[in-house]
């Protein structure tokens, strides 16, 4: 109880409400607007909340990532587009009501099961708090490392069908980080003796470039969609009712976002796959999924909003991110030199609580700003895209430039956003660039300092937490290479079923020649000839 | 097995345009990125081999060469066709918005950050079609409120553009400090 009044404490204060107050709405109307979205919004912002006090700064950028979804789930069910990438399975049974006139009831019930989610979080999470504070001393160098190491595959293997690209850029990620000063030695690597490069290429710099220069391009170089609106009738009430009627998908699908969130890595995507499959195969009516069943939007929106509350675990107990926001949020703690990881969650901890207080709050302003402001919200939709695209780029401006000043940080922006459009074009993912800049940093520091004591490679993993981990990290490539051995024998399954006879008749023939010239091939020839005589045979004629 | 591949192109995740010429460039400055390993790290005598300064820079280049060599091998069309030509044009036609951002930040500091932000949304504007008196109002309101929240509300670090210094006394500070 103390802990929670001393959290509460660190935020009666205006400037962290207005803090608050102005993510949570700015959250909404970004999450709202299709191709914006909150790595976008987090990126040009991240600069801004340098000047400002950790915890305002945090909690501005919490309620950005908290707070899109709600917005996203909005174009989802009313235009079939949805808002942000994770919302893109509400479209699934949002849509659906939309074009059976229930676009409000769809509206209603991703408003209530996304706050279900969210609150259901953020409670699991303080309640989790004092055994992760008894955890997180556990974690040394050695676990450290390989924590971000597992972070690292975990992200690499998430991307099915796109792993050897994932792992080629997650590395490209970790050489970006070694460019520059080397920070024991002081010897300088691959800066090619020129002096812009000896600080480094700033995680900031990239992360502007990838998400928000790239997507200003993408939407500058696109097409406006006509976009056209359905009227929304009915209260906003009743998704709560709803949502009660559903406790149990509602409950499970909530853990399951609280579960895939905290593995770093994961995320919203897994967590919505798989709150959804579970909804079906438990449904009386599996059929009706992907046709407007109200039990597929509530699996999508609670697992989804559960995550952000749980995706801040990994970065506050062990300073590892799981994702690109919050690996940006990182460079804000950086910036106050509070460190996240193990100490934080041993001296600081109603610092912790106090975010996911923060967190909270966030879920009720959003609701109450929801249920009275969604017939204005939904006009933010039809921006056009070239427009958005022109505000974006002018944006990305404030981000670069307010860091240093330089225009040699807004031409490497520049690049990686000319990279990241490429990417985008070519739906290649552009997280694990980010993320191996950020573990490559982790993965360096910390291996160096665990080696030190380290004598036979066993020693690395001899304490418990590292052996789990490290067994953690042989399990999941296991299952990632016993899936990609399932995929080549179904494609070559796939390949011969398909294949067409004629295509190979000479092969046949020719295996058919060999066969019969063998041994075996020649005793068996003259054992048939011998029951069933040829008619062209001399023999028989007679 | 024959060569026919149209059941890996069905699988394959994204489109397939361009996805050759991307691999192919990704492999090869990996490559000539790791052939200058020796010159641009130093190998540190009497430090751990955990510890060199050539260790992690080695371990992503390798990576990016070995994951990156594996991806192209397992690109189901490694040829090129008219398509990928298309979407490399579009690629290079993404240069022009990088020459008007990069030429807004060249400007910024000489003629100062809301002139230039006006200038640059209503140009914006008019090269994307939206030529309606009120598209290029709606323009103008957006770069104003951009400079005044993150310029005098925010106060973030953006210099006062060199012209300023041309008007009279109080204008002149308000300018550089707000606008």
């Amino acid at each position: 109880m103390d802990l929670i009044l001393s959290s509460l404490e660190i935020l009666a204060r205006w400037d962290v409400m207005i803090a608050l107050l102005v993510g949570s709405i700015g959250g909404v109307l970004i999450g709202a607007i299709p191709g914006v979205g909150p790595a976008v919004a987090i990126a040009i912002l991240l600069p801004a909340t340098f000047s400002m006090d950790p915890i305002v700064g945090l909690t501005v950028l919490l309620g950005i990532y908290g707070s899109s979804m709600y917005g996203g789930s909005i174009p989802a069910i009313l235009i079939n587009t949805p808002g942000t990438a994770v919302n893109a399975l509400t479209t699934y049974d949002g849509y659906p009501m939309t074009t059976r006139g229930e676009a409000r009831r769809a509206l209603s019930l991703a408003y209530s099961s996304s706050f279900f989610g969210g609150v259901f979080s953020v409670i699991c999470l303080i309640l989790f708090a004092p055994v992760l504070a008894k955890i997180a001393p556990m974690f040394g160098s050695r676990e450290i490392f390989l924590a971000a190491l597992l972070g690292i595959i975990l992200v690499v293997v998430a991307h099915r069908g796109q792993s050897l690209i994932a792992a080629a850029l997650a590395c490209f990620g970790i050489f970006l980080h070694t460019v520059g000063l080397e920070p024991v030695k002081y010897s300088k690597r691959f800066t090619f003796d020129q002096s812009w490069l000896s600080s480094g290429v700033d995680l900031i710099v990239v992360v502007l470039g990838l998400f928000a220069i790239s997507q200003a391009i993408f939407l500058l170089q696109g097409q406006d969609e006509k976009i056209r609106m359905t009227k929304l009738r009915g209260g906003l009430f009743q998704g709560m009712r709803e949502l009660a009627r559903h406790p149990r998908v509602a409950t499970v699908s909530a853990s399951l976002g609280v579960l895939m969130g905290m593995i770093p890595g994961v995320g919203e995507f897994t967590a919505q796959f798989l709150s959804y499959t579970y909804a079906q195969r438990s449904s009386e009516r599996p059929d009706d999924f992907g046709h407007g069943a109200s039990e597929g939007l509530i699996a999508a929106e609670t697992s989804n909003n559960a995550v952000p509350a749980a995706a801040m675990v990994p970065l506050l107990a062990l300073g590892i991110p799981g994702e690109a926001l919050t690996a940006m949020m990182l460079s804000v703690f950086y910036v106050h030199n509070v460190v996240p990881g193990p100490a934080l969650f041993q001296n600081d901890m109603d610092f912790v609580v106090a975010l996911y207080l923060a967190l909270l709050i966030l879920n009720v302003l959003v609701l109450i700003f929801l249920l009275f402001a969604t017939n204005q919200l939904i006009k933010v939709v039809k921006i056009p895209n070239r427009f958005l695209g022109a505000a974006i780029l002018t944006l990305s401006f404030v981000g670069v430039y307010s860091l240093r000043n330089s225009f040699t940080d807004c031409l490497i922006a520049a690049c990686f956003g000319i990279f990241g459009f490429v990417l985008k074009r070519l739906s290649l993912p552009a997280v694990p660039i980010v993320l191996g800049m950020v573990l490559g940093g982790i993965m360096e520091v910390k291996l160096r300092a665990g080696m030190a004591r380290v004598k036979t490679p066993f020693d690395f993993i001899d304490r418990p937490v590292a052996m789990i981990l490290f067994i953690m990290i042989l399990g999941v490539l296991l299952i990632h290479f016993r899936r990609v051995w399932q995929e080549r024998k179904s494609l070559k399954e796939a390949k011969w079923q398909a294949k067409h006879r004629s295509t190979s008749f000479a092969a046949q023939m020719s295996r058919r020649k060999d066969y019969l010239l063998t041994e075996r091939g020649k005793r068996l020839r003259e054992k048939r000839s011998k029951y069933a005589p040829r008619l062209t045979d001399k023999n028989s004629r007679r | 097995m024959s060569k026919d591949r149209s059941e890996e192109i069905r699988r394959f995740e994204g489109p397939l345009r361009g996805q050759a010429l991307f691999a192919i460039v990704f492999l090869v400055a990996s490559t000539l990125l790791l052939s200058q390993i020796g010159s641009e790290t130093k190998w540190a005598k009497g430090t751990q081999f955990f510890a060199q300064p050539r260790f992690w820079p080695a371990v992503s280049l390798v990576g990016m060469v070995l994951f990156g060599g594996l991806h192209l091998w397992k690109l189901p069309r490694r040829g090129f066709q008219r398509v990928d030509v298309t979407e490399w044009k579009t690629w290079f036609f993404a240069i022009e918005y990088v020459l008007w951002f990069l030429t807004y930040v060249l400007l910024v500091p000489i003629l100062g950050y809301l002139p230039m932000t006006i200038a640059l949304m209503l140009a914006l504007c008019y090269r994307l079609g939206y030529r309606t008196r009120l598209m290029l109002w709606v323009a103008v309101v957006f770069a104003v409120a951009v400079v005044v929240l993150f310029k005098s509300f925010l106060s973030v670090n953006i210099p006062g553009g060199a012209i300023y210094e041309y008007l009279p006394g109080a204008l002149r500070s308000f300018f550089i400090l707000n606008l």
